[in-house]
Parts: C-alpha cells; structure tokens; sequence
C-alpha cells in the first residue's frame, strides 16, 4: 500500500498490467512451466523466487520473447503478446551475465535502443545522459564495458534497459555475478529507480533475501507454478505451503500436537495458520520466535553458538534429539555455552503444522 | 641481470635468423629480377614489363577480382552461418566445423578433378570468365577462414548480446551486422588476409582448370622471361605484405573512431 502511495507522491504511474494465463513450457520430459498464471499490476515489482530448475527464468524469458510457451497467453497493458517476437515486445531486460556491447561507450550502449527507434543524435545523447545520471554514472559515458567495475556494468545494463522508456522492465538474477556488498547496494538501488520511473517490473533470483528486500510481492515458484504470491512479511508470517516456509527463511520442524485452532509446540499453545495439518505433526517455527533460556533442568542443550554480529545464532538438542535453532540478541547470545542446560521457549506466533 | 641479458641477446639473434629465413630469398628475388642476364649491369626493364606485358597486367587484375570476389563470398556465406548455429543450433556446430575443414583433408588435384564436372555446368550457367574461380576459392578458403571466425566468436558471449540487442528492439539482421560483427572484426580481417593470400597463390586449381590467374602467368613467364617472373612473383609478395598493413591500420582508426 506505502508502495502505491509514494509511486502517486512522485507522479510516475505509468506502468502497465501484465496478465500471464496458463504458460506451459516443456524440455523433453521436463515441465519447466506447469501452467503458471501471474498477474503484475501497473508499476508494481513482482519477484519470482525458486530454487533453480523451479521455472522462474523461463517465466521471464517467455514474457521476454526469448523463449515460445508451448500453451497460455501473454497480455501486457490489454495487448496479446503471446505471439510478437522479442524485439517488437518493447521490454528492457538486465541479464545475470554482463551484456554491454564491448565495441560501444558507455553512451553509445545505453542509446543504443533509442537509434533503433530513430530518435534524433540529440535526443539520444540527452535521454541516454540523463538515464545514466539516474543510476549515477553520469561521470563514466565515455568508457568501454571492459573499463567498467561488474556493478557499473549492470547499472549501465539497467540505464540502457530503461533508455527505451519499456512497458515492463525484465529483472533476470542481475545481481547473481557481483559480490555481497555491491549487491546489497545494487538491489536497493534498483528499487529505488524502478520506483523512480514507475515502470511495471519482473524480477528473477534465487535469492530469498534479496526478494524480500526489494519486492512489492514475491511469488514463490516450485516446480513450474507458484506456490503462493504475496507481499514480503506476509509471506514470512503466513507461508501458505511447507515449501514457502522452508524456502524463505529458516525454518525449524519441532513436534507438536494440532487440536482445533492451537496447536502445542513445546509446551506452549501457538495459533496454526490455514492448511496446517491436525494431529500430530511437525510445527515450522521460526528462530527468532525461539528462545533459550539457561536452566540446570532444562530437557534441551546448546550444541553450537555463531555469533553473527548483532545476532547470534544457537543450536541445541531436545530430549528426543531433535535439533532446534534460535536467533537470538547477541546479548542474550553471550550469555550461553556449549553444554549448558537450557529450556526452549516458544513464542506465540501463528505456525504452519505439516504432518510427521 | 646477466641471464636476462643473455636472453635478450638469445632473442636478437633468433629474430635475426627469422629475418634472414625470410628475407634472404626476397632479396634474392630482387637481385636476379633487376639484373641484366649474362651481364653484371642491372636494369629496371623487368619491372617495367611488368606493368607493361597485356598477358601479366590481366594475370594481375584476374587475381585481384578473384581475392575481392573470394572475400566477400567468404564473409557472406561464413560470418551469418557461424553466428547463427551459435544462436539457434549449437548441435550443428561440429557438422559446420567438420564441413569447412573438409577441403584441408582433401588434396588440390582430388578437388580439381571433381570440380571439373561440376564446373562444365558453372561454365554452362554463368559464362566461361576466370572469375567463376571464386566459388572454388571460397570453398578452399573455408577451413583458414573459419578457424579465425569462430576464434573471434568465441571470445565473445553471443548469445547474452543478441538477446540484449533483441529485447532493444534489434531485428536478426541488425543483430549480425551492428552488435556481432562489429565485435569480432579483427576475426573477419583476419579470415580475410588469410583468403587474400591464399587466391594470390593459388597454382593448382587455376591452371589446371586453364585460367590465367597471377600465379599462372608467373610460372609462364618464367619459361620465357625468368626476370620479369621473378619481378612478378616479389610483386605480388610484396603486395600481400601491404595489404597486410593497411587492413590491420583500418581495424586500428576504426576501434579509436568508435570513442566519438
């Protein structure tokens, strides 16, 4: 919703609706795309993320025209695209490896699309300048790809995708080949663009961190169709499936005992979220929702300690084996020692219940 | 210090040797083309004739054409073949690579005999000029030619640029000429020079199937006026080595006038 609101705040709504329906899309025996319907709303930065094989790289290379769907359709802004080729679908695209032409400048890269759209040299030079200013290297046009740093050379790669003024900018791991810290910079930088230039947006990782970071809404691909769509947190507080549990964030399987609504988890009754399992069962609970608090008769004991700057990290065994991790302040952290006798705490949260 | 020394000096007399391996036979050229035979004068007369002698000047030309033909025919056929079973049928690749180096395996004199019957209805089609070589040049130079384009594609990571230029708006035949070829130039030049030399000195298809191309001419005149053969072959040597340098100056002025 914030989302929405500052996109009206600096006036740049133009972005379309994007209408995926039914996309099929096989190898040989493999079902890349299993029927995958996605809708992305004008100007809105939708994530595809998977592990890899999951479909989501060719979900986006089927929007691009890179790839046929063998069935489903493609609408973007009320136009069938299901049929037009890559170069008539007027899409920006950054692609995980770098992609600058080696013989052009910096400038030259980035209107490169414009000359093909007959723009005039002034025109070009100025759109292709202030496109560079936005991803701030206004400094840099008349250096060559190989003179560029990898994360120039994808923020060069962004300015040039969205030169052409696109209908919808195409993400696919951009990021993938830069190291850490660049990436984190990067990412956010690219959101702050794309909410910038308010263009409709499809953005491709394997990386959950980074989906969560920079999505509108993120939708969890497993085996050629999603598993579920939604903003970020809601994603993390109520994973529709096991999947999404496990795959965005970590994710604990502690026993537990569903009855009704509640469910026991360790002594403490916590709320189950939709399509849990009753009965029996294994509760997926966070580690920050887990606690450990030293007690000489407690049933479980630490077995691993990780500090990790402002967090920590711990692990200990229960009784019956199980491992159990826990986030913890790295103040509470200092606190434990490998050995000692704790009691694991559960907070209260709503937990997903999936059966033993 | 004194190892690096004596490698340097190594080197010198090496390239020494180099030079001497290649000159001396030129220089040797040179001295018997200019000399007055039976005499110890020299005289330019050889040279002279050679710009002067009908049979010699149409050799030239003959040959010239036949390069420029085979090259272009080269480029057209190979360049948009290889870029395109990069893109779209990369298990075509060894087939193409087998192809183009099919005619190293296979001995001049073999393709000549071969060639003959199909050049009865080349000669039928397209009339009875020398420049009908060209299509055999083209499939001699094939093996030279392809080894230094796909060097040059391989460099380069065709398939990411082409979808780059795609979803910019390229169509398939502004993908090949603004984005790959611009890219794997010096490969093309190359293919090029190597072609060039090749149709400079090519003997066996030519003669044997009567056309009078340089080489041709060379070895007969070489019967009936040695100097002028020998002015005729340094020329032509000469010539190449030329051409070698312009073609690597063009690549030069045209990378540092990209910069604008």
């Amino acid at each position: 919703m914030s989302d929405a609101a500052s996109r009206e705040v600096r006036g740049a709504t133009q972005g379309v609706a994007v209408e995926m329906t039914g996309l099929r899309r096989s190898y040989g025996d493999v079902h890349a795309l299993d029927g995958l319907d996605l809708h992305i709303d004008p100007g809105e930065l939708v994530v595809l993320l998977g592990p890899s094989g999951c479909g989501k790289t060719t979900a986006l290379r089927i929007l691009a025209g890179l790839e046929t769907q063998d069935a489903g359709t493609i609408s973007v802004g009320g136009r069938d695209l299901s049929h037009v080729s890559a170069n008539k679908r007027d899409m920006g695209m950054v692609f995980q490896a770098y992609s600058l032409f080696p013989h052009l400048t910096v400038l030259d890269n980035v209107a490169f699309g414009l000359k093909l759209r007959g723009r005039s040299r002034a025109e070009r030079r100025t759109r292709a300048g202030d496109m560079l200013d936005l991803v701030g290297l206004g400094t840099q046009k008349d250096r060559y790809a190989n003179q560029l740093s990898g994360g120039q050379q994808q923020r060069v790669a962004l300015a040039r995708a969205l030169a052409i003024e696109p209908s919808v900018l195409l993400l696919d791991e951009p990021l993938s080949a830069l190291d850490a810290k660049v990436r984190v910079q990067l990412r956010d930088e690219i959101r702050r663009v794309q909410r910038d230039v308010g263009t409709t947006t499809l953005f491709v990782t394997h990386d959950q961190e980074e989906a969560l970071a920079v999505a509108d809404r993120v939708g969890v691909m497993k085996d050629g169709r999603l598993d579920q769509i939604a903003p970020p947190a809601e994603l993390y507080s109520t994973p529709a499936t096991p999947f999404v549990a496990e795959f965005v964030g970590l994710s604990n399987r502690v026993p537990a005992r569903v009855a009704g609504e509640i469910a026991e988890v360790l002594g403490t009754r916590v709320p189950v979220l939709a399509g849990s399992a009753t009965g029996a069962g294994l509760a997926l609970v966070r580690p920050e929702a887990v606690s450990f608090a030293p007690d000489p008769e407690g049933e479980a004991r630490i077995v691993s300690i990780s500090f990790l700057g402002p967090v920590s990290r711990a692990t200990a065994t229960l009784a019956d084996g199980t491992e159990v991790l826990a986030q913890l302040a790295s103040s509470a952290g200092h606190r434990l020692q490998v050995d000692d006798r704790v009691r694991v705490e559960v907070e209260p949260r709503p937990v997903l219940v999936v059966g033993a | 210090m004194n190892g690096s020394a004596l490698w340097r000096a190594l080197r010198w007399l090496l390239l020494l040797l180099f030079a001497a391996f290649f000159l001396l036979p030129l220089a040797a050229l040179l001295d018997f083309s200019t000399k007055v035979p039976g005499t110890d004068e020299r005289s330019g007369a050889a040279w002279q004739a050679l710009a002067q002698d009908p049979t010699m000047t149409e050799g030239i030309t003959t040959s010239l054409q036949l390069a420029l033909l085979t090259v272009v025919g080269m480029v057209v056929l190979l360049v948009p073949t290889m870029i395109w079973v990069r893109l779209r049928v990369p298990a075509a690749s060894r087939l193409v690579e087998f192809l183009c180096l099919l005619p190293l395996t296979i001995p001049p004199l073999v393709i000549v005999v071969g060639i003959k019957n199909v050049y009865a209805w080349v000669n039928y089609l397209v009339g009875d000029s020398p420049l009908t070589l060209a299509f055999v040049y083209v499939v001699l130079v094939l093996p030279y030619s392809y080894r230094a384009i796909d060097a040059a594609l391989g460099g380069l990571d065709v398939r990411t640029l082409a979808e780059a230029a795609r979803s910019l708006g390229a169509g398939w035949s502004t993908v090949i000429t603004r984005v790959i070829v611009p890219n794997i130039w010096p490969g093309i030049l190359a293919a090029s020079f190597v072609s060039v030399a090749l149709v400079l000195g090519e003997y066996t298809v030519s003669s044997l199937l009567h056309y009078d191309t340089l080489p041709v001419v060379i070895v007969l005149l070489s019967k009936s006026n040695a100097p002028e053969s020998m002015a005729a072959a340094l020329a032509s040597i000469l010539f190449a080595a030329l051409l070698l340098v312009a073609l690597s100056f063009l690549d030069r002025r045209r990378r540092t006038s990209e910069g604008k």
